[in-house]
């Protein structure tokens, strides 16, 4: 297993760089810079701030500094925020996704596995119509429709809820924002996770756990849950994708000041340091979190050893 | 008091295409110790006529009739009742050893967790206690075994931890589901002679669930042959291998290949068996039998004792032939 991770750890290398160096010239190739949305700046103070980012020097000598200073840990300074390096930026933001996001994220798996799980067991009964059309109207309906509604029936219909803002991460500011981006989470892993049950608990060695007199209640947690799971963790990568992207959408409707924001101001912008960081930010967190995902399936069936 | 006596059990599965019945009137009984085997096609209602003592039948099908061991009925009983009788009074083993054993948990763990659950034991307990029953089984270094999971066993290991892990409450039946059918020949002759041997040592009584004569010959008392969900013939495993009167008794009988009729062409019973859904009036085996009568296409025969100890369901029994040479049972 440590042989794995460690393995894991060297593959993650080329990935990342392939990802940094396909960034950075595409960035680059692109149509103006940090500075051109600006009014137009006398010839010579232009080329005083480009000395100053070193966009001056050849776009190859660029990329190669980047790396340098990425090496050590350090992502440059952001091209918008000007006082700011691109570093204490994301240190500010990232708890607040990361807060949302996980909240999200946990939540969306616990119900998700609970309500699949009951679905199936009580298939084609009421309940299971009942929480699987909830299901299909979950995934269909998008975040950015979905978080509007919220905000129209809990903040200004009920005025029970904060519309938006951050607040230092204060429960009743994270409710909606975290309902929004769960939603369709929940929906899609109990739709899955609802068809690997019924499968399941249609097995053999389901019959022979029945024929054991074990109760249904014990059968469902101790032999049927790991298998039926399964489904879920090879989702649960593409999840976690999902959540980062979806961030952008949720944090910018409720105005939250997380990794989503920045990425909207830094593409505007053309902060190249900001979105570059930004990117390699989540490759690495998408890289990761797929390695625990194959840890995770290592760990839930014996048959996968690595 | 018998220890098991079915009366008129009868298996119903609504399917879209309409109702099926898969297991008709059938009545038998067993004797504490005794063995009782179940002979049939696939599809014949064997499967379904354990499931039905089980609980276990899938969730569209109906039973009817009545089951009793030792005088208390265990047809249609609710759940929690039935798991006090599963597996502590009758227990199963199932066809298939590769499917039948959880693959996501160890053998040491499917194995305890029958005795913590019934007889309230600590794990310590019921550790020891289950490597004691693999040992009964000869399973070779059980207790090396119990950490182990079912993809590391072959068939024939894990049709063993089948066979411990039901007898471990030493239940007084124990209903084995063609035991050794997917499982290759000289292992199948291993795992007979141990439930052989176990069947005496726990003094247990099993029904025998198999398409395979030779295996009922070797370990059963008695034998029912089922078609189409009926009863054909009842009688003693004796009666029926020695004078076997119905037609298709006669028909499995003769086609098991012999070593003394080297060069002839295998006799086998032409056709399939029919389609539950679609049965023909009368009796269900007509298309395939040779002495069928306009009788056979009208009404099915009923079973009936013809002589003492044997049942038979036929207008136009053949006269019985010897199909078995010698008599050395």
């Amino acid at each position: 297993m440590t042989k794995f991770i460690f393995k894991r750890l060297l593959e993650a290398i080329p990935t990342l760089l392939v990802l940094i160096t396909v960034s950075f010239f595409l960035m680059r190739f692109a149509p103006g810079n940090p500075f051109s949305s600006e009014r137009s700046l006398p010839p010579k103070v232009k080329a005083n701030i480009e000395a100053k980012y070193g966009l001056d020097k050849p776009v190859i000598e660029q990329y190669f500094n980047y790396l340098k200073h990425l090496v050590q840990g350090d992502l440059g300074p952001s091209f918008k925020y000007k006082d700011y390096s691109v570093n204490e930026l994301v240190a500010q933001a990232l708890p607040v996704s990361a807060k949302i996001g996980a909240t999200a994220f946990v939540l969306a798996v616990f119900f998700g596995v609970s309500l699949g799980t009951l679905a199936a067991l009580k298939q084609n009964t009421w309940l299971d119509y009942f929480l699987m059309s909830g299901a299909m109207v979950g995934v269909v309906i998008p975040s950015f429709v979905l978080a509007p509604v919220l905000v129209l029936i809990f903040s200004i219909g009920l005025k029970w809820l904060p519309a938006g803002g951050w607040n230092g991460g204060a429960v009743q500011f994270m409710v909606l924002p975290v309902i929004g981006m769960m939603m369709h989470y929940i929906s899609s892993i109990a739709r899955i996770m609802r068809g690997s049950m019924i499968e399941v608990m249609g097995s053999n060695f389901i019959r022979t756990a029945r024929a054991k007199g074990l109760s249904m209640s014990y059968i469902v947690i101790h032999h049927a849950l790991r298998p039926a799971i399964l489904p879920v963790v090879s989702y649960l990568g593409p999840a976690f994708v999902g959540i980062i992207t979806g961030s952008v959408v949720i944090e910018t409707i409720f105005g939250l000041p997380g990794i989503g924001q920045l990425f909207v101001n830094g593409a505007l912008n053309r902060d190249y340091s900001m979105v570059l960081g930004l990117t390699i930010l989540v490759g690495a967190l998408t890289i990761t979190f797929n390695a625990i995902v194959d840890i995770l399936y290592a760990v839930i069936d014996p048959k996968i050893r690595y | 008091m018998k220890l098991l006596d079915v009366k008129d059990l009868e298996v119903q599965f609504a399917t879209p295409e309409g109702s099926v019945v898969a297991v008709n009137k059938l009545n038998f009984s067993l004797d504490k110790g005794q063995t009782l085997g179940i002979v049939g096609e696939s599809g014949s209602g064997k499967s379904q006529t354990a499931f039905a003592l089980m609980g276990l039948l899938a969730k569209n099908g109906t039973i009817s009739g009545s089951a009793k061991f030792e005088g208390q009925e265990v047809l249609n009983l609710p759940e929690k009742q039935l798991n006090n009788i599963r597996a502590e009074q009758i227990a199963m083993i199932f066809q298939d050893p590769m499917t039948s054993l959880n693959p996501y948990m160890k053998v040491g763990t499917q194995l305890m967790e029958v005795l913590i659950k019934h007889k309230g034991m600590s794990k310590q307990d019921a550790f020891n206690h289950s490597v004691r029953m693999l040992d009964a089984v000869k399973m070779p270094e059980a207790h090396k075994r119990m950490a182990m999971y079912p993809h590391e066993f072959s068939g024939g290991m894990r049709q063993r931890v089948m066979i411990a892990m039901a007898l471990l409450c030493q239940p007084k039946l124990l209903i084995a589901d063609e035991p050794t059918t997917a499982l290759d020949v000289t292992v199948q002759a291993q795992i007979m002679s141990l439930l052989n041997e176990l069947k005496d040592d726990f003094g247990t009584s099993i029904i025998m669930i198999t398409h395979d004569l030779g295996v009922v010959a070797g370990i059963c008392d008695s034998v029912l042959v089922m078609y189409a969900g009926r009863t054909m013939e009842y009688g003693s495993v004796r009666d029926i291998f020695y004078r076997p009167t119905h037609p298709y008794t006669q028909g499995l009988l003769k086609a098991i290949p012999r070593l003394d009729t080297e060069g002839e062409i295998l006799p086998t019973i032409p056709g399939n068996p029919p389609n539950l859904l679609r049965l023909p009036v009368g009796c269900p085996f007509q298309q395939r039998c040779e002495f069928v009568t306009e009788q056979c296409q009208q009404s099915a025969p009923a079973l009936a004792e013809f002589e003492a100890g044997r049942q038979r369901a036929c207008f136009n029994p053949p006269a019985a032939i010897a199909t078995v040479s010698g008599s050395e049972a």
